[in-house]
């Protein structure tokens, strides 16, 4: 008689013969994250550089994109790409939609912050590169953005650790990411408990390490701005 | 046009959308509120209790930010065998929402200095006193910024729960949009339920910025 305790031993060695099914998805998210990413950065970068830009119309697109995708739920922009521009005659498969939904969606965020960390660095280093004959694209590219990339590192990782967590919107619109993974093998099986935990500690894996650099970096970064002393050697070479 | 709006905008859709709206904000608001005060109290014990309640404070913390809110929406909906679905899904979503309050909450504690504990304590405030008439007034009125913004996001979250068929607003719209075929039909019902959560939402981030101003202006 097998125990029908929802964590019973059997129904974790039920799982762990069909591993391969979490590995698939396990994968599967780890792809979809990874492109998101990559396309949530590019797109932030240039809505970033263009919301701080003089041009008026610039900066108005940019504002558009932002609040849009902002004030939006991520499960209706996916279901727009999978319900309603398929019946509009365009047909994406589920991967592209992963990456393209959670990336445009996380870009307008990381479009926030690259704007911060544009904002942040004195007027006073603009006129000096304009002094110096830098066209706009230049100073951005070798004097603002290169000093940006330390502030803004850890909200962009608190980000790329949202990014992550919402790939699992893939499992509505059957995405064969991990949640959509973990999600079937525990209505199938019925071993919900099992299912649930696995799926929960590989998301963990992907996300604790990130968070947590993230925070120590911050606090490091603020504990050198508060108690700066010019000539410690040491201070330095932590910050470095 | 026309055509399509009369088509869609039927008394009985109106209705049945307008009452998923209205359960999407009691949810956010109800979630909003229980999280704060778990949060408080989990930010609290995280940032003085350093022995077991603390040490369990921060696990619980970093387990529900580490993990999708879908994932908890599945686990309460499908493992809790008590209460309705919309109360299920909604300790979901507060259990989630919890864990990020709390480390906002603890950022403005981190602000607040250590020489006002000592000031309160040499006037013969006890602990509770003191967290509760200095510490936590200015730990909030230093976070209010983040915590609406969190609220829009929680606002966006409740949409996660219309996988376990909960009708809130997103939910409500998928129902309605079932019943159409043709891409003028189907794109504006998607119009409709993005301009619904964007109105909400926008206000909301108005008020954040249009505070941010004031304040940033005071100081």
């Amino acid at each position: 008689m097998k125990s029908s305790n929802p964590f019973a031993l059997w129904r974790w060695e039920k799982m762990f013969g069909e591993w391969q099914m979490f590995g698939e998805g396990f994968l599967r998210t780890i792809e979809v994250a990874a492109l998101a990413l990559i396309l949530a950065v590019v797109l932030g970068v240039i809505f970033g550089v263009i919301s701080t830009s003089n041009n008026k119309v610039m900066r108005g697109i940019a504002r558009v994109y932002v609040e849009f995708f902002q004030n939006t739920p991520l499960v209706i922009q996916v279901f727009f790409m999978y319900n309603g521009l398929a019946i509009a005659g365009l047909r994406l498969s589920v991967f592209a939609i992963g990456v393209l939904g959670v990336g445009i969606y996380h870009g307008a965020y990381v479009s926030e912050v690259v704007k911060t960390g544009i904002t942040s660095i004195s007027v006073g280093q603009v006129e000096a590169a304009k002094s110096q004959g830098f066209t706009y694209i230049q100073y951005m590219r070798y004097v603002i953005l290169p000093q940006t990339i330390k502030i803004i590192l850890p909200p962009l990782t608190n980000q790329a650790v949202n990014l992550i967590k919402n790939t699992s919107v893939l499992a509505m619109i059957s995405g064969f990411d991990l949640m959509y993974m973990a999600d079937s093998w525990a209505s199938s099986s019925l071993d919900y408990g099992p299912s649930y935990v696995f799926a929960g500690l590989l998301y963990f894996m992907l996300c604790f390490p990130l968070a947590t650099w993230a925070r120590k970096y911050e606090e490091r970064l603020k504990r050198n701005d508060i108690a700066r002393v010019p000539f410690d050697p040491s201070e330095e070479a932590v910050t470095c | 046009m026309l055509d399509v709006f009369n088509n869609v905008f039927t008394p009985s859709n109106v209705q049945f959308m307008a009452k998923g709206m209205a359960l999407t904000l009691t949810l956010s608001v109800s979630v909003v509120i229980i999280s704060i005060i778990f949060g408080t109290i989990l930010a609290l014990l995280r940032t003085y209790e350093k022995r077991f309640l603390g040490r369990l404070a921060g696990v619980y913390i970093e387990v529900f930010r580490n993990t999708p809110l879908l994932l908890w929406v599945l686990v309460c909906c499908f493992m809790i065998p008590y209460g309705s679905i919309v109360m299920r899904g909604g300790l979901a979503l507060a259990l989630y929402t919890s864990a990020v309050l709390a480390e906002i909450v603890r950022g403005g504690l981190n602000s607040i200095a250590e020489g006002q504990f000592e000031a309160a304590k040499s006037q013969g405030f006890t602990l509770i006193q003191t967290l509760t008439f200095i510490v936590l007034p200015q730990c909030f009125k230093r976070i209010i910024p983040s915590l609406l913004s969190q609220v829009i996001t929680t606002i966006k979250d409740t949409s996660f729960l219309q996988v376990v068929a909960i009708p809130e607003y997103t939910r409500s719209g998928f129902v309605v949009m079932g019943r159409y075929t043709t891409t003028p039909e189907v794109f504006m019902i998607f119009s409709v339920l993005a301009l619904g959560y964007f109105v909400v939402c926008f206000s909301l981030s108005c008020v954040v910025r249009s505070y941010q101003k004031r304040t940033e202006t005071a100081s």
